[in-house]
């Protein structure tokens, strides 16, 4: 993650280099980042526990509860439903992040390249999505997307369509939530591209123009690995989140219509919430954290190879 | 590189950006437009129209909705402060000193932002419940540094790596002690970082949803769960949602502006210095 690792020689540790450390400056360091770690571990607690009430039969509404071993995993994994959710997870996070990554890079290059007044004030006011909660972003696209009082029902009617579905339509109801994801998050990536595209040095460049590239050529072969890092650092973000999202299918559609939108969130706070039954709940929502857990670590990998790789070109 | 493009495919550009601008900001504005509608010029005006204050005055005189902006201000300004008291002596140790395992705690603490919200909240629903603080301030600001404590401990921590370490062994050789050090020199070179992340940690805590709605709900009440009553509700009055969205993203949309400088290295957890 870290993009440099310098500067980390500590004052206290290095002012004592030839001496025996004293103990009180050795455990210094961790006493200060103890109290930090408490309250954030104390939260997470409930980490080692879920993994515990997964194998129990463990409900809000009963006072007892049995264990059960692996029966909540079993039938978990067995039913259909498990495996609808991570489809739809899946999809849900794939199409989002795409389509955010590649717009998000396209308007920043734009960006990047023209340099006039419209496009200086679009660099500002592009962030505005990004800033306001999901759900308020989906309430939004609700007052956008309405059939009464929205104004993109006009507009398709202008098209010969009417009365297109959106959230409600089986079909529609995925490209909907992505779409109120892409707008929300397209801005991240944009920003972060649009960072790594500033930081660039300027002198690959002038020898590539001295050597008289095309500039699709100076693209794919110089601009591109350049950027990688950055991009790396924009997808784990995104794809973390994406993920793992709750706040805009619950605010469009709760899941529905039907079980369409039911991703493993909203599928483990279903089954803990509505139909009251918490220990069989925590599978669903376990594999998701595995299936994270695992994603990140290989993208903060890549992402680092990147950037070596990226240290090398610049010389 | 700066020959610069033709003017056709500058206006194309021009043309491109026009196009994904009008995607990104016409749905802000629809709501502001809206927000000064009457129910009854709802369904019969688009653009045209008498703006009214109706709605505004309904939302904010005549319903609770004032009193879910205070607990919104509440549980995310005590949320960053807390973060911010223990988190930036948390970032410092991070930062400057070498210990075992630091690299472990650093990615620990990172790994927060990734935990899935709901895996956090069904264990933490129980022992709320337990711990009789389901529903309170006290509990919302607890979890809620799950969001605002990894953003301030990387951010800041990039901060202070950025400073060299000769300016402390310069004032320890003018036999300052390490809280002079600190205080007088250390937080006035990284506040305008530090200022900013607090306010981003802030933005991410006011646009928290899922743990409010699910830890909270009925004596505090954040406006993002607030925010759904009026969509709960089939008499759609739609100007009164819009004034609810429109008050809702305001403060978001005024800090981003105040920290735009500092927005993408704050974003990215201080991994891109933007």
């Amino acid at each position: 993650m870290k993009q440099d690792q310098t500067g980390g020689t500590a004052v206290a540790a290095s002012a004592n280099e030839y001496n025996v450390v004293p103990f009180k400056t050795r455990v210094l360091p961790y006493l200060i980042v103890a109290p930090a770690l408490i309250i954030t571990i104390g939260i997470l607690i409930p980490f080692a526990m879920a993994i515990y009430y997964s194998m129990t039969s463990y409900s809000f509404r009963m006072p007892t509860y049995k264990f059960t071993n692996v029966k909540n995993w079993v039938s978990a994994l067995t039913k259909g439903g498990f495996w609808k959710a991570l489809w739809v997870t899946v999809r849900y996070a794939f199409f989002s992040v795409l389509i955010e990554m590649l717009l998000g890079m396209g308007v920043a290059l734009i960006l990047n390249t023209l340099n006039n007044k419209f496009s200086r004030i679009m660099k500002v006011c592009l962030i505005f999505p990004l800033m306001i909660a999901p759900i308020t972003a989906t309430i939004v696209w609700q007052l956008m997307l309405n059939n009464s009082v929205g104004v993109v029902e006009h507009l398709l009617n202008l098209f010969g369509v009417y009365n297109f579905p959106w959230a409600a339509g089986t079909k529609t109801a995925l490209l909907t939530v992505v779409l109120i994801d892409t707008w929300v998050n397209t801005s991240f990536c944009m920003l972060l591209v649009l960072a790594g595209l500033q930081s660039l040095p300027k002198s690959p460049f002038e020898s590539a123009k001295i050597d008289g590239g095309s500039t699709w050529f100076n693209f794919v072969n110089l601009t591109l690995p350049m950027l990688k890092p950055s991009l790396y650092i924009a997808l784990l973000f995104r794809l973390m989140a994406a993920l793992q999202e709750y706040s805009i299918i619950f605010g469009m559609t709760k899941g529905g219509p039907g079980d369409t939108l039911m991703n493993l969130s909203l599928t483990a706070y279903q089954t803990a919430f509505q139909y009251q039954k918490f220990g069989p709940s925590l599978p669903y929502i376990l594999v998701l954290w595995v299936i994270i857990n695992y994603l990140a670590k290989f993208i903060v990998g890549k992402q680092r190879a990147a950037q070596r790789q990226a240290a090398g070109l610049e010389e | 590189m700066k020959t610069g493009p033709k003017t056709g495919t500058k206006v194309l550009l021009n043309i491109l950006l026009l196009i994904y601008s009008i995607f990104a900001l016409f749905p802000l504005i629809w709501m502001v437009i809206l927000s000064f509608k009457s129910d009854a010029q709802m369904y019969n005006t688009l653009f045209v129209f008498t703006p009214t204050l109706e709605n505004y005055r309904i939302v904010l005189f005549t319903t609770d909705y004032p009193k879910y902006l205070l607990d919104s201000l509440i549980v995310s300004g005590f949320a960053v402060i807390v973060s911010v008291v223990v988190g930036v002596p948390a970032a410092y140790a991070l930062a400057r000193y070498d210990f075992k395992k630091k690299e472990d705690i650093a990615f620990q603490i990172l790994s927060f932002k990734f935990a899935p919200e709901i895996l956090v909240v069904l264990p933490l629903f129980m022992i709320y419940q337990k711990l009789h603080i389901y529903d309170t301030y006290f509990g919302l600001i607890w979890v809620y540094q799950l969001i605002s404590m990894p953003l301030l401990i990387w951010v800041v921590r990039g901060y202070f790596e950025d400073i060299s370490v000769e300016i402390e062994y310069a004032a320890q050789v003018d036999g300052y002690t390490w809280y002079q050090i600190f205080f007088k020199n250390l937080i006035p070179l990284i506040k305008p970082g530090l200022v900013s992340a607090a306010l981003l940690a802030f933005i991410f805590a006011w646009n928290e949803f899922t743990f409010p709605l699910l830890l909270a709900g009925t004596n505090v009440q954040p406006i993002t769960v607030a925010i759904t009553k009026f969509l709960g509700t089939d008499t759609a009055h739609y100007g009164q949602l819009a004034v609810a969205a429109v008050v809702s993203a305001l403060p978001a949309i005024i800090f981003a502006l105040c920290i735009q400088k500092h927005l993408v290295r704050g974003l990215s957890f201080g991994a891109v210095k933007g």
